[in-house]
């Protein structure tokens, strides 16, 4: 079960501009992008390139200058900074490269938060029992009361993960999810989002790294504020295989060794 | 509403940081202790000054005669003479309300019985003095009318003068010596302890004023009359019958001053305790100013607290807090810090005033509504200083708070 075919994010000549008068900054210049549900898709580009301004115009928070942005059909462009709270803490789940865990707080209260936030008060060991289930479902089974700091950081990325996934949002958005992890954990949780997706999750993930971006199915690059590629990826890597060589290349070494 | 998420939340950050918690409620905790002590201390002083003016009797008039000017030197209240013992019986037969009125003479002696001598003072009074004062005997019996009528030789005497005069024995019925003369001991008055200006009230022989008039004083007149009226609401207008029954007996014409002097026990009160409330009102005010500062260090720590924990705001407006709700969760932590800093202050402070009462016997008298105040300033007092920084918090731009470093 991959695409369906109906759009869960349409955006429509998005613009963004910052400032005024002489200082005035262009950061998004016309972008108009459809992703389709159960998409996975990687956004590129360097640094200055407008990317990570689109990335919070599509996590809801931030509103174009001009332009449209329907989430799931519905128009989200022009909604008070409330109502985005409410959108983002429905429909959509937040990965990001320096994880934002809570200090000393445990997995499991970590991944409760957005259920404290959401329309419906939950009984304490409802809340308990679903983030345990998320918990399991990225593979921390055992580990709910260890505090941040007791975790590696691919198992603190778990957790961010959880969190995003508690609220079963229609898109997950993950900024740089791999740029403070190792490249062995970086295919890690490359593999969890591929098994995600696999489950009919649609992802748009920030990345400048090529190769993390080939674990994506479509690759959209941004340069200057406008969209200079959007293509499908072609040798699309899996993470189980990656892992597989990896694991070779690492015993062939203790064997030549 | 979300208020029970927004509490869950707020406990959860403040068990997070348990000793920045626990020392920002430590000012807290010092101002409402200090304000609870003081204000006990304070209370407890003054209800001691106000026991101590009830022992001079309920609803007491006490009228001076007035002081005495002689070649440039003036004496003291009573020095005058004015007041006659007709004077005093005009006042128990005329004015209503009147319900018991003691003519009272004062002198000085030295006193004897045995080999034992003692210097003390001597009062002559008329057997209304104990009711008036609410001053039982422990044994033994009063004078009688008729003894004040015969000036007879009787007295009863304070536990004080017992204790220097007949040690362990008993005094009832003993000769006591009052230059030269002796008296019957016929009984012994119950211990009132030291009145409000310092003296033993203990430390006493009291006789019927014809006898201490004729024996032990001389002289006829007397140095104040004490009257005590049935109903407090009779004290004001027996006060003004006085004053004009006895302007008219001493033909004072109008516009010349009294030659006596009528205080009632309200003004003696009054004068009294006004220091007691004084040293109260000056506690009170340290206190108030140690609640400020810790106040003040709650608004500095949640001040610290929202910058640190920027990046915390972030995450959590990307998950789908409201502004109202990390302002709320702020507010909670400030006004749970202070409260809970004002619970343990207020059972610190009565520890406090306990130990010092029974240290230093320092009276202390907590109210309920102290405890009560406190309490409630102390939680004010986390609203209006944790207000700003729970605003500063909840007005942080969700994009700039992520990318906090």
């Amino acid at each position: 079960m991959s695409t369906n075919g109906s759009a869960v994010v349409q955006l429509v000549d998005v613009h963004k501009a910052y400032g005024s008068g002489q200082n005035l900054v262009h950061a998004v210049r016309g972008v108009s992008l459809t992703i389709q549900c159960g998409e996975f898709v990687a956004l590129m580009g360097s640094s200055g390139s407008g990317k990570s301004t689109l990335m919070n115009i599509l996590g809801a928070l931030d509103r174009p200058t001009s332009g449209s942005y329907l989430l799931d059909g519905n128009d989200v462009s022009n909604l008070s900074r409330d109502q985005l709270a409410d959108i983002r803490n429905s429909k959509l789940g937040f990965v990001f490269q320096s994880f934002n865990l809570l200090p000393r707080t445990s997995a499991r209260e970590n991944v409760e938060l957005p259920l404290l936030y959401g329309k419906r008060q939950l009984p304490n060991h409802e809340l308990n029992e679903r983030a345990n289930k998320v918990l399991s479902a990225v593979g921390l089974q055992g580990r709910e009361d260890h505090h941040p700091s007791q975790l590696s950081g691919g198992q603190q990325q778990r957790v961010a993960i959880a969190r995003a996934l508690i609220n079963d949002p229609e898109v997950l958005l993950a900024d740089e999810p791999t740029g403070n992890l190792d490249s062995r954990t970086s295919i890690e949780i490359m593999g969890i989002f591929q098994e995600l997706n696999d489950r009919g999750i649609t992802i748009v993930m920030v990345t400048h790294e090529p190769d993390i971006a080939q674990f994506a199915r479509r690759n959209v690059v941004m340069r200057d504020g406008v969209m200079q590629s959007d293509r499908a990826v072609e040798q699309r890597l899996f993470a189980s295989q990656e892992l597989a060589k990896a694991k070779t290349i690492e015993e062939v070494a203790v064997v030549g060794g | 509403m979300r208020l029970q998420s927004t509490l869950k939340i707020a406990f959860r950050a403040l068990r997070r940081n348990k000793l920045r918690s626990a020392l920002t409620a430590l000012g807290i905790i010092i101002g409402v202790a200090a304000v609870i002590a003081m204000v006990g201390i304070g209370s407890g002083a003054k209800a001691q000054v106000e026991a101590q003016i009830a022992s001079l009797g309920q609803n007491v008039i006490l009228v001076f005669s007035g002081s005495m000017t002689s070649s440039g030197i003036r004496t003291g209240w009573g020095g005058a003479g004015t007041l006659k013992v007709e004077d005093a019986e005009a006042i128990r037969r005329e004015v209503p309300g009147v319900n018991a009125v003691s003519e009272e003479v004062r002198s000085n002696s030295q006193i004897a019985a045995g080999n034992q001598n003692w210097f003390t003072q001597v009062l002559g009074e008329s057997p209304d003095y104990f009711d008036i004062r609410q001053w039982p005997l422990a044994e033994g019996a009063p004078f009688t009318d008729q003894d004040v009528r015969s000036a007879n030789k009787v007295c009863v005497i304070g536990r004080t003068t017992a204790t220097q005069i007949f040690g362990n024995s008993d005094p009832i019925g003993q000769i006591l010596r009052i230059k030269n003369v002796p008296f019957t001991v016929t009984g012994v008055l119950t211990s009132k302890g030291l009145s409000a200006q310092g003296p033993d009230q203990d430390d006493v022989v009291i006789m019927p004023y014809t006898s201490a008039m004729k024996r032990v004083a001389g002289g006829t007149t007397l140095r104040n009359i004490n009257v005590q009226v049935a109903d407090p609401q009779d004290l004001a207008p027996a006060q003004q019958q006085i004053i004009g029954l006895l302007r008219q007996r001493h033909n004072i014409r109008e516009g010349r001053d009294d030659d006596f002097t009528v205080r009632n026990q309200e003004e003696i009160a009054q004068t009294a305790t006004a220091t007691a409330d004084v040293m109260a009102g000056l506690l009170f005010a340290i206190a108030v100013v140690s609640l400020v500062v810790g106040g003040i260090g709650i608004m500095n720590i949640m001040l610290v607290s929202v910058t640190e924990r920027t990046r915390e705001i972030g995450t959590r407006m990307a998950v789908g807090a409201h502004s109202k709700d990390i302002l709320t969760q702020f507010l909670i932590e400030a006004v749970s810090l202070s409260s809970i800093g004002g619970i343990i202050g207020i059972l610190l402070g009565i520890g406090a005033s306990k130990l010092l009462a029974i240290l230093k016997s320092w009276p202390s008298l907590i109210s309920p509504a102290s405890i009560v105040v406190a309490f409630l300033v102390s939680s004010a007092v986390g609203v209006f200083f944790g207000f700003y920084p729970a605003r500063q918090a909840s007005r942080l731009d969700p994009i700039d708070a992520l990318r906090y470093e």
